[in-house]
């Protein structure tokens, strides 16, 4: 039986220890959790994704209120009634798109982070799968809630994007349609998507960031030279205020303070995009109705799916799927494709520093390819780009193992 | 005493196991279920069509199960052209009284944008990955695998059942002209 002091007073300090653990719980988790002097501002991007997930989640509690998940009345209570009725209502729907449109473009960052300071191996890689489970989360995320407006993309990128489940040749219609509910994206199709958006997803969500945290705690970041620090060590030498001579600092509040000014640059890009620059993620043929017998002249998805869209694109139907599925599946495989032991920077890497470079530039080519219509030039360069990209892949296992100790 | 425990607790362990297995598989299968289409949904499927109402060589799209069903009629050149040119394109096409019909399913056989009709060259192009198709919707450029599918059709009189097989569609099944949607 533990002790609890009868004259503590209730809520006091010593209360709440005695029941929580208040003192202990801080400890483990922020003032003596243990971060590497040596990082750079791209070490902000988790926190600065968490205070993005927290933004989507407080503007789409408040879109909930309103939304009607109907097809007769899913696009007017959108751009009806929450753009023009309800007080601030647009203020939520542009944090809320302008927010799904970033959290991509940083999760990008931050991807490209720890493929180039090599943070997805040696005791990292379950940071790096889980991490991945993510980015597949966030994109479901990303496709059922740009169906809940039922515009003109929000239909046909439903029509696509489940077509893409009959599996080319094997003509698996009865799976499609077992997705859908029906025929084609209906009522039954819009209530789902809005159930998987507004909670299953969320939720698995929320269950994997805290795994993603837990997966960086015993083997912790990695630093810009890959230094295998003695994380004891260097945390005895900074409590016994040898503060200078340690390599580590603790999470709070000392790291805290850095990515709170990274996040606070951030917010200001951010808000700058929410008041003035919304358009860009707001499609304007979605701003006609859906309408199951006109398909737009060009569909394309948001810009962050664009480079896998593009590897679909330039090949037949059966290839395109397995390349497609390639490129969803293939950076999963990282930890286990870089056979090279080295954790460092990629530029002192060889061979692997032209790779990243190859790859990064691969996949900004291919969004762009993915945004132009399939015609001529532009056809070509897709299809170059996207044999690159499967080539890269291939390339990587051989290369690395070529690859000098350091 | 300790190994009988020890093969008690073993059975209660697989017996505990067992019965939640088949609880989950059930309680899966009710998942399953639930998210197949409504009987309604599955019911509200047929359209007829007047075929009487239809223009040579202007093409008009009509629905069946929310999807869009291009109605084209031939006229007698195009048919005598299609019979020098390509004769295998003849067995796509629906014939009823003394009109020659393209009836199929308005979606692309790639991922399922509806294909505009050009009716300056009679042929059909899809926008959203550049397939196209040729006037019997038959395809002619990749990325689509096949010709446009056709529906399941019964000639009736002047009239066309869409949804209900009749022998004519059966026979198409059965040489290959088109797949079962």
């Amino acid at each position: 039986m533990a002790h609890f002091d009868e004259n503590a007073r209730p809520f006091s300090h010593k209360w709440l220890n005695e029941r929580l653990a208040i003192d202990t719980l801080k400890r483990v988790l922020s003032t003596e959790y243990w971060i590497p002097k040596n990082i750079n501002f791209l070490w902000a991007m988790g926190m600065v994704l968490a205070a993005t997930f927290g933004l989507l989640l407080v503007s789409g509690i408040f879109l909930l209120m309103y939304y009607q998940p109907n097809t007769q009345l899913a696009f007017d209570s959108v751009n009806y009634t929450i753009m023009s009725e309800v007080g601030y209502g647009w203020l939520w729907r542009h944090i809320h798109g302008v927010g799904a449109s970033v959290v991509f473009l940083i999760i990008y960052i931050h991807m490209f982070t720890g493929i180039y300071y090599g943070s997805y191996k040696k005791g990292r890689e379950l940071i790096w799968l889980s991490g991945m489970l993510l980015f597949v989360l966030f994109s479901a995320e990303a496709f059922s809630g740009y169906m809940l407006p039922w515009g003109q993309m929000s239909y046909w990128a439903g029509m696509v994007i489940t077509n893409l489940f009959s599996g080319g040749s094997l003509h698996a219609n009865g799976l499609v349609e077992w997705i859908r509910g029906d025929y084609v994206p209906g009522q039954a199709f819009l209530n789902r998507f809005f159930m998987l958006h507004v909670l299953l997803i969320p939720l698995a969500i929320i269950g994997v960031i805290v795994l993603h945290f837990g997966t960086l705690r015993i083997p912790h970041v990695n630093n810009q030279d890959g230094e295998e620090i003695d994380f004891e060590e260097a945390a005895e030498l900074y409590k016994a205020g040898k503060v200078k001579e340690s390599k580590v600092i603790p999470f709070n509040p000392v790291f805290l303070s850095k990515d709170i000014f990274v996040m606070g640059i951030y917010f200001i890009l951010f808000f700058y995009l929410v008041f003035y620059h919304f358009e860009f993620a707001m499609d304007p043929v979605n701003f006609d109705p859906a309408n199951p017998l006109k398909t737009p002249t060009h569909i394309y998805p948001e810009w962050y799916f664009l480079w896998s869209y593009e590897v679909l694109r330039p090949f037949p139907t059966d290839p395109g799927l397995i390349a497609f599925a390639f490129a969803q599946v293939i950076f999963f495989l990282l930890p286990f494709l870089d056979r090279s032991p080295n954790v460092a920077p990629a530029s002192r890497r060889g061979a692997f520093k032209f790779w990243f470079w190859a790859l990064l530039i691969d996949m900004i080519v291919l969004t762009f390819m993915g945004k132009l219509p399939p015609e001529g030039i532009w056809s070509t360069i897709g299809l170059v780009a996207a044999v690159t990209f499967i080539g890269l892949w291939i390339a990587l296992p051989i290369i690395t193992s070529k690859e000098k100790k350091l | 005493m300790a190994t009988n425990n020890k093969g008690r607790r073993d059975f209660m362990g697989m017996a505990l196991g067992g019965f939640t297995a088949l609880g989950g598989i059930g309680a899966l299968y009710a998942m399953k279920r639930t998210w197949d289409p409504l009987p309604s949904v599955k019911a509200a499927g047929f359209t007829t069509l007047n075929m009487k109402e239809y223009e040579d060589n202007k093409l008009v799209v009509e629905k069946w199960r929310g999807k869009p069903i291009f109605v084209l009629k031939h006229s007698a050149d195009i048919i005598e052209k299609l019979k020098k040119e390509k004769p295998d394109d003849l067995k796509r096409v629906i014939k009823i009284g003394d009109g020659h019909y393209t009836v199929c399913i308005g979606l692309c056989t790639h991922l399922g944008c509806i294909p505009g009709f050009r009716p300056e060259t009679n042929d059909f192009l899809c926008a959203c990955h550049g397939g196209m198709y040729d006037v019997t919707a038959q395809v002619t450029k990749a990325p689509p695998p096949r010709g446009l599918d056709i529906p399941p059709f019964k000639i009736d009189g002047d009239k066309l059942v869409l949804g209900e097989e009749g022998p004519e569609y059966k026979k198409m099944l059965a040489d290959g002209i088109t797949m079962p949607v």
